[in-house]
C-alpha cells in the first residue's frame, strides 16, 4: 500500500516539477509548484514526518506561494515568448549539467546502497511535535532564536528595498 | 517499507529538474521557484536519512531550511519588484545592474 503510494505521488511529484518548468505562463508555473509541494507533503507523512508535512503546506502551499503569486500578479508580466525555440546551444548545456549532476548523485546514491545500517524499526514517535519540539527547544534553542533574528531581519529588509524611492528617468546603464 | 534509495533518487531527480529550470528559464520569478523547487528536494533527502536513522536532528534542519527559504523568499521578491520598477522587465537577459 505504501509503495503504491510512493509511486503515485513520486510521479506527481516530479511531473508537476517538470511542468512547472517547461509551462510558458508564471501564473501556471506557481500553481505547478503548489502541486509539486502538496505531493511532498505526501511524501513526508509517508515517512513518518508529520509535523514537517503540515508545515510545508503551511509554509509553502501556503504562505510563501502565495506571495509569489502576489508578486507575478502586482508586476504583470508577460508570457515568455520563445521558450523552446532560440539559443538551442543554452538548453543543450543546461540539460546536460542536469544530466551529469542526476548521475553524479545516483554514482554515490549506488555505491552506498546496502551499506546503510537497518536502524527504522519503530518510527512512530520521530516526527511528532512532541518530538520535533523537544529538541528544537533544549537542543537547538540558539539556531531557533538566530532564525527569529533572521526572519525579523528579512521583513525590514524587504520593506526597505521595496519602498524605496525610484529616481525619475533612472535606467541601469 | 520502500528503501531509502528510492527517495533519495526522487530527491536528486527533482534536484535536477530545479537545475535545469534554473539554468534555461529567463523569467526572474521562475528562476526563484526553481530554487525552491531544489530546497524542497534537500529536505526530502534530510527526511528520509532521518526516517531511516530513526534520528530526529535531520528534521530539525529541515525545519530551520524552512526558515531561510522563507526568509530567502521574502528578500527575493522584495529585489525583484526593486528591479522591475527600475526597468519594467523581469527578463534576466535584459537586467544588467552589474555589468560595466
Amino acid at each position: 500500500m505504501i509503495t503504491y503510494f510512493f509511486i503515485f505521488l513520486a510521479v506527481l511529484a516530479v511531473a508537476s516539477a517538470l511542468a512547472m518548468v517547461i509551462s510558458k505562463n508564471t501564473v501556471n508555473s506557481a500553481l505547478f509548484l503548489v502541486l509539486n509541494m502538496v505531493s511532498l507533503a505526501g511524501l513526508f507523512l509517508l515517512l513518518k514526518a508529520q509535523f514537517l508535512a503540515v508545515i510545508q503546506i503551511l509554509v509553502y502551499a501556503g504562505a510563501i506561494m502565495v506571495l509569489f503569486l502576489f508578486v507575478i500578479m502586482l508586476l504583470n508580466v508577460q508570457d515568455e515568448e520563445s521558450l523552446f525555440n532560440k539559443f538551442r546551444l543554452k538548453y543543450f548545456v543546461a540539460f546536460l549539467l542536469g544530466v551529469g549532476v542526476f548521475s553524479q548523485i545516483l554514482y554515490s546514491l549506488g555505491s552506498f546502497t546496502d551499506t546503510l545500517p537497518t536502524v527504522s524499526s519503530d518510527m512512530a514517535y520521530v516526527g511528532t511535535v512532541e518530538a520535533v519540539g523537544d529538541v528544537l527547544f533544549t537542543e537547538y534553542l540558539l539556531p531557533f532564536e538566530l532564525t527569529a533574528i533572521l526572519l525579523t531581519a528579512a521583513v525590514v529588509g524587504a520593506l526597505i528595498v521595496a519602498q524605496h524611492k525610484v529616481k525619475s528617468g533612472a535606467t541601469n546603464d | 517499507m520502500i528503501s531509502i534509495d528510492w527517495f533519495l533518487a526522487l530527491s536528486a531527480l527533482l534536484f535536477c529538474i530545479g537545475i535545469i529550470g534554473v539554468l534555461i528559464r529567463k523569467n526572474a520569478i521562475v528562476i526563484f521557484m526553481c530554487v525552491e523547487l531544489m530546497l524542497n528536494a534537500v529536505n526530502l533527502s534530510l527526511i528520509s536519512f532521518s526516517s531511516h536513522y530513526g534520528n530526529i536532528d535531520g528534521q530539525i534542519l529541515v525545519f530551520f531550511s524552512l526558515a531561510v527559504a522563507a526568509a530567502e523568499a521574502v528578500v527575493g521578491l522584495a529585489i525583484i519588484i526593486a528591479i522591475f520598477r527600475n526597468n519594467l522587465s523581469v527578463d534576466i537577459n535584459k537586467v544588467s545592474l552589474l555589468r560595466w
